[in-house]
C-alpha cells in the first residue's frame, strides 16, 4: 500500500463543518434513494404488470391503478412449467457443485502450493471465457447429436460447469492467496495431511469467498439462455426457454410475459437478496490479489 | 487491521512465492502440486477446445446445411469472404461500441453508487438490496421488460414519462437501437460493478481514512489520494469481467432488436448466430468464429498483461 | 480481516450445499415423473401461435383416443422454432417426431429426403379426406403429386379496416382496393397528434416479417425478386416503385416504431383502436374479433389485398405438420398428425374452445359448418376468396422459376430475405435511403442469382 503513514492528531470538532456535513449528508441520502428507486423501478413495473389483464398491460397512458389478478400466473403455471423449473434446478445446482469440486483443488494448486507457470494456466482459463459461444454452438450441436445427448439435461450441466469453472477458479484463487502462509505451515508441522489441512484450516477461512463464488455461478447458470435455446427441446428445456416460448408472435402477451419473467427471476433475486452481504464480503476478501 | 499486519502479510506472501519459485521442485513434488489442478484443466480443455478444433475444421469447408450435396474443402476462401464482408466490419464495430460503452458507463455509475452506499444512512441495506436487483434479473426477462414494457413506442413507460415533460415519443429500438440495448445492459451491469467497488471500499482500512479526515484533508482529496488507488484493482477486475461477459452479449440483442433495424445493432455473436441458424452457412459462421476468437485473444492478452499487475508477480 | 470463522459457518456452508443437492434431486424426480409415460413417446415441435396453443390444451382428447402414445410439446415463437427445427432436421439431430413447417420448407425438404412422404399414410387412413384441403394449399405442400406435409392451418393476406371510423368520416372502402386508393384513405384518417395512424404495416426485418407483405407489393406492381432467367430484379423500375410505395406509405401514414414492428405489434395497435387499416395475414381475425383482447371487435371490415397491376395480391402460407425421416416412431407420429389435421379436430376446437378459434384455411369443409359460418361471417368469404386467389398466376405479372408467392422457394431465401428485410427496415427507420437499400439488396440477390444461373447453364 503506497499511502504515506498519516500522522494521528487528536480529533477536533468544527461546528460549521459539522452542519455542512449533515446538510450534504441529507442531500446525498436523498440522491441515493432516488437512484435506488430508479434502478429498482423497472423490476417493480414488471411485477405490477404481471398482476394486470392484458389490455391494461398494453394501455396508453399506462394503467397505474387496477384490480390485481392472478390469471397470468395461473396461465404460466398450468402449462407444465414445473418441468422447466426442475431442469433449471438440476442444471444450476449440479453444475455449481461440480464447479466447486473441480475448482477448489485447482485454485489450491494455483495459489497455496503453486504449480509452475501459474499465470499461463490462469490465462488459459480466462481465455476460454473469451471464446464466443456462438463460435462453438454448431460443433457442440453436431457432437451432442452424434452422442445422442441432445435435449439432455446433463449436457447443459457439463456446459454450465465449463462455462463457470474459469471464473470460479480465478475468484477462488484470489481468496486462497490471502491465506497467510504461517497458518498452513503450522498445520503442516502438526502433521495434518493435505485433505485435513484443506478441510479444517483452509476451507473455513475461505468459506465466504467460496459462497460468493457459488452464488455467481448460480446466477450465471440459472440465467443462461443460449445453450438452453439451442440444445434442448422438450425434456431438458430450462426456465429462460419457458419465457421465450411464452412469447407468441400473435396476440397480446405482455402481462403473461411479465408474470413468467417475474417467476423465472424470483429464485435468483431472492438468493441474491439473502446472500448479498456474503457476496460483498466474499468479493472484498481480495478479489484480485 | 493495522498497516503492520498488511505489511507482514505481504511479506509472508512474497517469501512464500520466492521460496516456491527459487527452490527447484522435484518431479514427484511437481506432480503432487499439479494433481489437484489436472481435473479442472482436463475438463476445461475437453469441453471448450475440442469443439473449437471442429470449428476450425468447418471453417475450411464450404458447407451449407440446407444444401446437403455440397461439402467441399475450400481452404481459406471463407476467410477471404469475411475480409470482403462490410456487415462483418460493422458488427465488429458495434461489438466494440456496445462492450466499451456498457462497461465504462456501468463502472462510473457503479463507483458513484458504491460511494453513496458506503455511508451510514437510514435504510441503507434496503437501498442496496434495491440497487443490486437488476443484476439478478434474468437477462431474457430484462430484454422483454425493456423492449416491450419500457421502450415500446406506443405503450412503453419511458415515452409516457418523457411525454409528461412535453418530449415527443421516441421510437427507441428503431431510432436508437444501440442506445436502447446499452440502456438495458448498463442497467443490468451497474449493480455488478457497484458490488465490486463496494467490496473494495469496505476492505479499505478505516484508520487511514479517519486519519486523513482528521488531518483536514477534504473528501475529494481523500478520495483521489487514498480511495481511488486502493480501488484500482477492484475497478480493473470489474472492467475485465465486464468486458468478458458483455462482449458475448446475445440475449438482449436477440430479443430486443434482433440486430435491427438492418444490422444497426447486431454485434458479432448475433451476426454469427444469424449466419449459422438462418443462413445455415456453417463454413462461413465457423470462419467468423475463428476470427473473433483470435482477435479477442490478441486484444485480451495484451490488455491482461499490460493492465494487470497480478500477472507480473508470478514466476 | 481473516478471522477464521467459527465452526458454525462451515456447517452452514455444508448445509447450504446439501440443500442444493437435495433440491436438485427433487427437481430430478419431478422432471422424471412428468416425462414418464408407459406408451411410445413422441416429441412435437410447433410454433407458439394461439391456434397451436389450443392444440396443446386439447392434448388430453388425443391421449384418450390413443392411450399408447405419449405426446411432448416443444413450442417456440416462429423464428426460434424455425431455426431449431431446420437445424435438427438438416443435421439429423432426431429430437423431434413431428415438426411444424410451412409451404416454404415442404417441397425443398421433400426433395432432400428429410421428411416422410405422407401419401401412403393418408391413403391408409379411413375418413381422412385429403381432397377436402384447400386446393392451393394442398398443391403447395406436395412434391410430385404426393403430400409431404399436411396443413394445420392456411392463411392469405387481406386488408382490415375500421368500418365505424370509415362511416364516421364518410369514406368508403372499395371492394378491391388499389395501393393508390389505400394511400389516399390512410391520408384522410392519419392523425399522429392523437397517436392514431392511417395504416399499420410490418417493418420488422425478416423474410417472414416485413418481406412477406412487401413481396406481395413487389409482385402486384410487376416487380419481384427474380425473373424467369434468374436475373435479380429488385432494382427494376417496377420493383423500385413498389418498394418506394411501401416504405413511403409506412413513413407517411404508418405506426410509430414501424421499423421494428412485426405482426404482434401491429395486432396490438390495431386491436387497441390506434390504426384505421392494417394489411396483414388473414389469421389476424381470431385476435381482432376476440372481444377479450380487442377493443375493435365487430367494427372491422375485410377486403382483399391491395393491388396494382394484378387481379389479386394476397400471399399463401400454411403451417403444416411433417414427420422427419429420422423419427423412430413414425406410426405414432402419424396418429398425432392425422388427429390434429382431421375434420373432427376442427369440430373439437369449435365445441371445446369456441368456433372463432378454429384453425382456418386448411379444409374447405370448415367453411360449411353452420356454427363456424355464423361466427366468421365478417371474414369467412374474404379469407376463402383470398386463399383461392393466392396463386402465382393471379398475383404476378410474369413467370418465375421458383415456387412461392411472398417468398422464393429456395434454401438461400431465409438468409437473403432477412438480409434484404434488414435493408428495408433500415430504410423505413430512415437510417439509410431507399436507394441505398435497393442497391444493397440487389447486390445480395445477384449473389444468389449467380449460383442458379450457373446451374441453369450446366
Amino acid at each position: 500500500m503506497s499511502v504515506a503513514t498519516p500522522v494521528v492528531t487528536p480529533r477536533t470538532t468544527d461546528s460549521r463543518r459539522e452542519t455542512r456535513r449533515r446538510f450534504s449528508g441529507g442531500f446525498l441520502t436523498t440522491v441515493t434513494w432516488l437512484l435506488a428507486i430508479g434502478f429498482f423501478f423497472p423490476v417493480a413495473w414488471m411485477a405490477m404488470t404481471a398482476f394486470k389483464q392484458e389490455n391494461q398491460a398494453a394501455s396508453d397512458p399506462p394503467t397505474w391503478f387496477f384490480t390485481p389478478t392472478l390469471d397470468q400466473f395461473r396461465a404460466v403455471l398450468e402449462g407444465g412449467s414445473m418441468v422447466y423449473v426442475g431442469n433449471s434446478v438440476i442444471a444450476t445446482g449440479v453444475s455449481t457443485v461440480l464447479v466447486l469440486l473441480l475448482g477448489v483443488p485447482a485454485a489450491y494448486a494455483l495459489s497455496i502450493r503453486p504449480v509452475q507457470k501459474v499465470s499461463d494456466v490462469l490465462f488459459f482459463f480466462i481465455s476460454t471465457k473469451m471464446l464466443p459461444v456462438v463460435a462453438v454452438i454448431v460443433p457442440i450441436y453436431v457432437i451432442a447429436g452424434q452422442l445422442k445427448v441432445l435435449d439432455n439435461i446433463w449436457t447443459l450441466v457439463v456446459l454450465y460447469t465449463a462455462m463457470n469453472l474459469p471464473i470460479a477458479v480465478w475468484m477462488m484463487r484470489s481468496f486462497f492467496i490471502e491465506v497467510p502462509g504461517e497458518v498452513l505451515e503450522a498445520a503442516a508441522i502438526d502433521g495434518a495431511g493435505l485433505m485435513r489441512t484443506m478441510r479444517s484450516v483452509l476451507l473455513p477461512m475461505v468459506a465466504p469467498g467460496i459462497a460468493a463464488t457459488a452464488l455467481i455461478c448460480v446466477i450465471f447458470a440459472w440465467n443462461e439462455f443460449f445453450f438452453a435455446l439451442n440444445l434442448t427441446a422438450s425434456q431438458a428445456a430450462t426456465v429462460p426457454v419457458l419465457i421465450v416460448s411464452t412469447m407468441t408472435s400473435e396476440g397480446l402477451f405482455l402481462a403473461r410475459l411479465c408474470a413468467a419473467a417475474l417467476l423465472a427471476s424470483l429464485p435468483v433475486i431472492l438468493a441474491g437478496w439473502i446472500a448479498q452481504k456474503q457476496l460483498v464480503r466474499g468479493l472484498s476478501m481480495g478479489a484480485i490479489k | 487491521m493495522s498497516t503492520t499486519t498488511v505489511d507482514r502479510l505481504e511479506g509472508a506472501r512474497r517469501d512464500a512465492r520466492k521460496a516456491a519459485s527459487s527452490r527447484p521442485i522435484s518431479r514427484a513434488e511437481g506432480w503432487r502440486r499439479r494433481g489437484p489442478l489436472l481435473p479442472a484443466l482436463i475438463f476445461t480443455i475437453i469441453v471448450t477446445q475440442l469443439p473449437f478444433l471442429l470449428t476450425i475444421w468447418y471453417s475450411l469447408h464450404s458447407r451449407n446445411l440446407l444444401r446437403p450435396e455440397a461439402d467441399l474443402f475450400v481452404g481459406f476462401s471463407n476467410y477471404l469472404d469475411i475480409a470482403r464482408d462490410s456487415t462483418f466490419r460493422q458488427t465488429a464495430l458495434n461489438s466494440v461500441v456496445i462492450t466499451l460503452g456498457c462497461v465504462l458507463v456501468a463502472m462510473i455509475l457503479g463507483i458513484v453508487l458504491a460511494l453513496l452506499l458506503d455511508r451510514p444512512f437510514f435504510g441503507r441495506s434496503v437501498a442496496r438490496t434495491m440497487l443490486i436487483t437488476p443484476f439478478l434479473v434474468m437477462p431474457v426477462a430484462t430484454s422483454v421488460l425493456w423492449s416491450i414494457a419500457l421502450l415500446n413506442p406506443t405503450y412503453g413507460l419511458f415515452n409516457w414519462a418523457l411525454g409528461l415533460f412535453g418530449i415527443e415519443a421516441v421510437d427507441w429500438t428503431s431510432t436508437y437501437p444501440v442506445i436502447a440495448i446499452l440502456m438495458a445492459l448498463v442497467w443490468q451491469w451497474t449493480p455488478f460493478m457497484m458490488l465490486l467497488v463496494l467490496a473494495g471500499l469496505q476492505a479499505q482500512p478505516k484508520d487511514v481514512l479517519e486519519a486523513a479526515s482528521v488531518d483536514g484533508a477534504n473528501s475529494w482529496l481523500t478520495f483521489r489520494l487514498i480511495t481511488l488507488p486502493h480501488l484500482r484493482r477492484y475497478i480493473e477486475l470489474g472492467v475485465l469481467l465486464g468486458i468478458i461477459y458483455v462482449v458475448n452479449t446475445f440475449d438482449q440483442i436477440y430479443l430486443m432488436t434482433a440486430g435491427g433495424p438492418g444490422t444497426a445493432s447486431a454485434n458479432l455473436p448475433f451476426y454469427i448466430y444469424q449466419r449459422a441458424f438462418l443462413g445455415f452457412d456453417i463454413g462461413q459462421a465457423a470462419a467468423m468464429g475463428v476470427v473473433v476468437v483470435i482477435a479477442t485473444i490478441i486484444v485480451a492478452s495484451a490488455a491482461l498483461r499490460l493492465i494487470f499487475r497480478s500477472f507480473e508477480v508470478k514466476e | 480481516m481473516f478471522r477464521p470463522p467459527r465452526g458454525t459457518s462451515v456447517r452452514a456452508t455444508l448445509a447450504a450445499a446439501t440443500a442444493a443437492v437435495a433440491l436438485a434431486l427433487t427437481g430430478c424426480a419431478g422432471a422424471g415423473a412428468v416425462g414418464g409415460g408407459d406408451g411410445e413417446q413422441i416429441v412435437v415441435a410447433i410454433v407458439s401461435n394461439p391456434q397451436m396453443q389450443d392444440a396443446i390444451s386439447l392434448q388430453d382428447e388425443f391421449r384418450a383416443a390413443h392411450p399408447g402414445v405419449d405426446v411432448q410439446f416443444v413450442s417456440l415463437p416462429e423464428n426460434e422454432a424455425r431455426a431449431k427445427i431446420t437445424a435438427s432436421v438438416a443435421t439429423g439431430g432426431g429430437e423431434f417426431d413431428v415438426v411444424m413447417i410451412s409451404n416454404y420448407e415442404t417441397p425443398m425438404w421433400a426433395e432432400n429426403g428429410w421428411i416422410e412422404n405422407l401419401q401412403p399414410y393418408i391413403e391408409a387412413t379411413d375418413g381422412y379426406d385429403a381432397e377436402d384441403f384447400v386446393p392451393s394449399v394442398r398443391e403447395a405442400l406436395s412434391s410430385d403429386g404426393d403430400m409431404y406435409s399436411v396443413p394445420f392451418y392456411g392463411e392469405s393476406s387481406f386488408l382490415a379496416y375500421r368500418t365505424d371510423l370509415f362511416a364516421e368520416a364518410g369514406l368508403e372502402m372499395p371492394d378491391n382496393p388499389t395501393w393508390d386508393e389505400v394511400r389516399e384513405l390512410a391520408g384522410e384518417l392519419h392523425d399522429p397528434a392523437q397517436d392514431f395512424s392511417g395504416i399499420c404495416l410490418r417493418g420488422l426485418a425478416g423474410w417472414g416479417e416485413n418481406m412477406a407483405p412487401m413481396t406481395t407489393v413487389l409482385n402486384t406492381f410487376g416487380g419481384g425478386w427474380f425473373d424467369a432467367d434468374w436475373n435479380a430484379t429488385l432494382a427494376s423500375p417496377e420493383s423500385r416503385e413498389a418498394i418506394e410505395t411501401y416504405i413511403d406509405t409506412l413513413q407517411t401514414y404508418g405506426q410509430p416504431g414501424a421499423a421494428t414492428s412485426g405482426f404482434g405489434d401491429c395486432l396490438t395497435r390495431f386491436s387497441q383502436g390506434q390504426s384505421a387499416m392494417w394489411y396483414d395475414a388473414t389469421s389476424m381475425v381470431s385476435s381482432v374479433e376476440d372481444p377479450a383482447s380487442s377493443t375493435v371487435a365487430g367494427d372491422v371490415g375485410y377486403v382483399p389485398a391491395p393491388v396494382a397491376e394484378t387481379e389479386s395480391a394476397g400471399w399463401l402460407y400454411s403451417w403444416s405438420l411433417a414427420i422427419p425421416s429420422t423419427s423412430e416412431h413414425k406410426d405414432a407420429a402419424w396418429d398425432f398428425v392425422s388427429w390434429m389435421t382431421d375434420k373432427d379436430y376442427i369440430k373439437l376446437v369449435g365445441e371445446e374452445i369456441g368456433w372463432e378459434r378454429v384453425p382456418p384455411g386448411s379444409r374447405l369443409s370448415t367453411y360449411e359448418i353452420p356454427e363456424y359460418a355464423e361466427v366468421s361471417q365478417a371474414y369467412a368469404d374474404a379469407t376463402l376468396e383470398s386463399m383461392n386467389g393466392a396463386t402465382q398466376e393471379a398475383t404476378m405479372t410474369h413467370d418465375v422459376p421458383y415456387p412461392g408467392i411472398q417468398f422464393v422457394g429456395i434454401p438461400e431465401f431465409q438468409d437473403l430475405g432477412t438480409r434484404v428485410g434488414q435493408q428495408m427496415s433500415a430504410a423505413i427507420a430512415g437510417q439509410i435511403t431507399v436507394d441505398e437499400a435497393i442497391e444493397q439488396s440487389q447486390r445480395y440477390a445477384e449473389t444468389v442469382a449467380d449460383t442458379y444461373q450457373a446451374e441453369e447453364g450446366q
